[in-house]
Parts: structure tokens; sequence; C-alpha cells
């Protein structure tokens, strides 16, 4: 159909292809594009900011996939955790390491075939893996529901992840704590 | 409890129409990545990158296995203290590199072969 004729009919006749069924597939692919680019870029930047920041796009890409997966609490958990805190660590980290050019600013890759082809492997022996199991067969599963409550009990419940949860805390604490205390500059004597 | 449905369209198909394998691949794809970065680089703070992106891929798989599993919230809550060990690692990591760093002006872990000053 030329220019000409669409003009004459005009926008109303177009045919708008009805993408709805398409939308899962659409939106996946776009999510799962994003993670993996993302850690591709990770992977190759010459520049480790410009690899914290492809860690960003590949961060917020998971965390879009947990949504799609109906995983609305670990989604957010992703977003608040590992964007709001241990990125910012990493950019905090590249940063105050990074007083001389030489030492951070641009390192020299180290002969990366070797790490490269290990990655291929690794990659390909999950691809044929993924594809050479049979999964049982999967009834599509029902629409999310808001998962906060169902977390919070098996959290909480003693007979499930209590116990876990409260050893968890203990170790972030200690974690921080010792963490605070490698970080602090010493006085000098 | 209720089941009430986050997206309650009418007539919207369910959006986790893409099956298991996609994810996994995507999956596997995430932890090569972050494999090739840990190899690969010699600065540590670029391999701590690459240790989060393979924390990550593991969390996915976990995530899609709870989607498609059973229905417990199993796998979210072993997501959720992957993320806790994640961030505390990652503390106690940068702290270590930041003293390695004030002790001798670099993070290449080609060059560093001791922790003591």
């Amino acid at each position: 159909m030329s220019a000409l004729a669409l003009a004459a009919v005009g926008p109303a006749a177009l045919p708008i292809p009805d993408l709805t069924p398409h939308l899962p597939g659409i939106v996946f692919g776009g999510l799962a594009g994003v993670s993996v680019l993302g850690a591709i870029g990770a992977a190759t930047a010459p520049r480790i900011v410009h690899a914290a920041f492809c860690l960003l796009a590949a961060l917020f890409g998971v965390a879009g996939l947990y949504f799609l997966l109906g995983a609305d609490f670990v989604a957010l958990g992703q977003v608040i955790v590992y964007v709001g805190g241990i990125l910012v660590l990493l950019v905090f980290g590249v940063l105050l390491t990074g007083r001389t050019q030489v030492v951070l600013g641009q390192e020299g890759p180290r002969r990366p075939t070797g790490a490269i082809l290990a990655g291929a492997a690794v990659f390909l022996g999950l691809l044929l893996a993924i594809g050479g199991t049979r999964w049982p067969a999967q009834p599509r599963p029902a629409d999310p529901t808001p998962t906060t409550a169902p977390i919070g009990r098996a959290f909480l419940d003693p007979d499930q992840f209590l116990v876990p949860f409260e050893v968890a805390s203990v170790l972030l604490l200690a974690a921080l704590v010792g963490a605070a205390y490698l970080a602090r500059r010493r006085r000098e004597p | 409890m209720s089941p009430v449905p986050l997206l309650a369209l009418p007539g919207a198909p369910s959006l986790a129409a893409v099956g298991l394998g996609p994810y996994l691949v995507v999956g596997a794809a995430l932890f090569s990545a972050g494999l090739v970065t840990v190899l690969a680089r010699r600065n540590a703070v670029a391999i701590l990158i690459g240790i989060e992106l393979m924390l990550n891929a593991a969390n996915l798989n976990l995530v899609a296995f709870d989607r498609f599993g059973p229905g417990l919230v199993r796998g979210q809550v072993f997501a959720l203290f992957v993320l806790v060990i994640a961030a505390a690692e990652a503390a106690v990591a940068l702290a270590i590199v930041l003293n390695v760093f004030d002790s001798r002006d670099r993070v290449d872990v080609d060059q560093v072969r001791s922790l003591k000053g």
C-alpha cells in the first residue's frame, strides 16, 4: 500500500495488529535483553566504572524479570538492596581505589581468551542441560498474587525459616560491624 | 488469604506465559558473563561485580523454579537469603579492598599476595 493510499484511507483504517497475545514474550524479551546486555557489558567494559553501571542495567533487568515471575517482594528487595546498597558500595569502592590512573582507570585485559572460552563452555553446557532435561509438564501458573504475607509467615514460622532468619540477621550485623572495623582509618603512631 | 490477581485485566493472558526454559537460559547467560568477569578481570572490585552477577543468576533460577513449582514461596525465601549474604559479602570484601589499597596503592589481585601489611 503506497503512502498516498494510506493518506487517503486515513489513520482510522490502519490495521493495528493486536499484540496482546505476544505481550508476555515481548516484555520478557525486553527485560532479558537488558539483563544479558548489561551482564556482557559488565564483563567487557574497559573501565570499571562503566562495568558498574552495566551491572546497574543487569540488576534492573533481573528485577523486572522477578516482577514478571510474580515475585513482587523479591523484586523490590533486589532494587533496594542491590541497586540502593551494593551497587552504591561498589561505585564507592571503584572511586576510592581509583586514585591513580594506572592502578584502576583502565586495566589491560589479561589474556581474556581463556576466560571467554571457559565462560562459553559453561554456557553451552548449561544450555545443553536445560534443553536436554524433560521438565515436568507445567500447567500454566495461576495469576500472580501478592507474596509479602506468605514470605513473612515463612520467615517467622518456627517450623520453616525462623532459625535461618535470625542467623542471617546476626550474620549481617557481624559482617557490617566487621566491615566498619576493617575499613576504619588507622591512626599513625 | 484470598488470591488477589496483581494484573486483573479482563481477558489479559497470564503474564507468566513464557515457560521455564527461557528464564533458565537468561540465568545461564548471566552466570557465564559473571564467570568471564571473575576470570578475566584483575581489579578486585571488578571481580566483585562478576560475583554479584553470578549470585543474581542463581537468584533468578530460584525465583523461576518457585514460580513454576508447587506454589510455596520457598524459592523466594532462599532468594532473599542470598540477597542478605550478598550484602554482607560485598561490605566485607570492599572493606578488605580499601585496606589493601591503603597499604599497597593497588587492588590488582595478581600482585597482591599477602593480607598482612
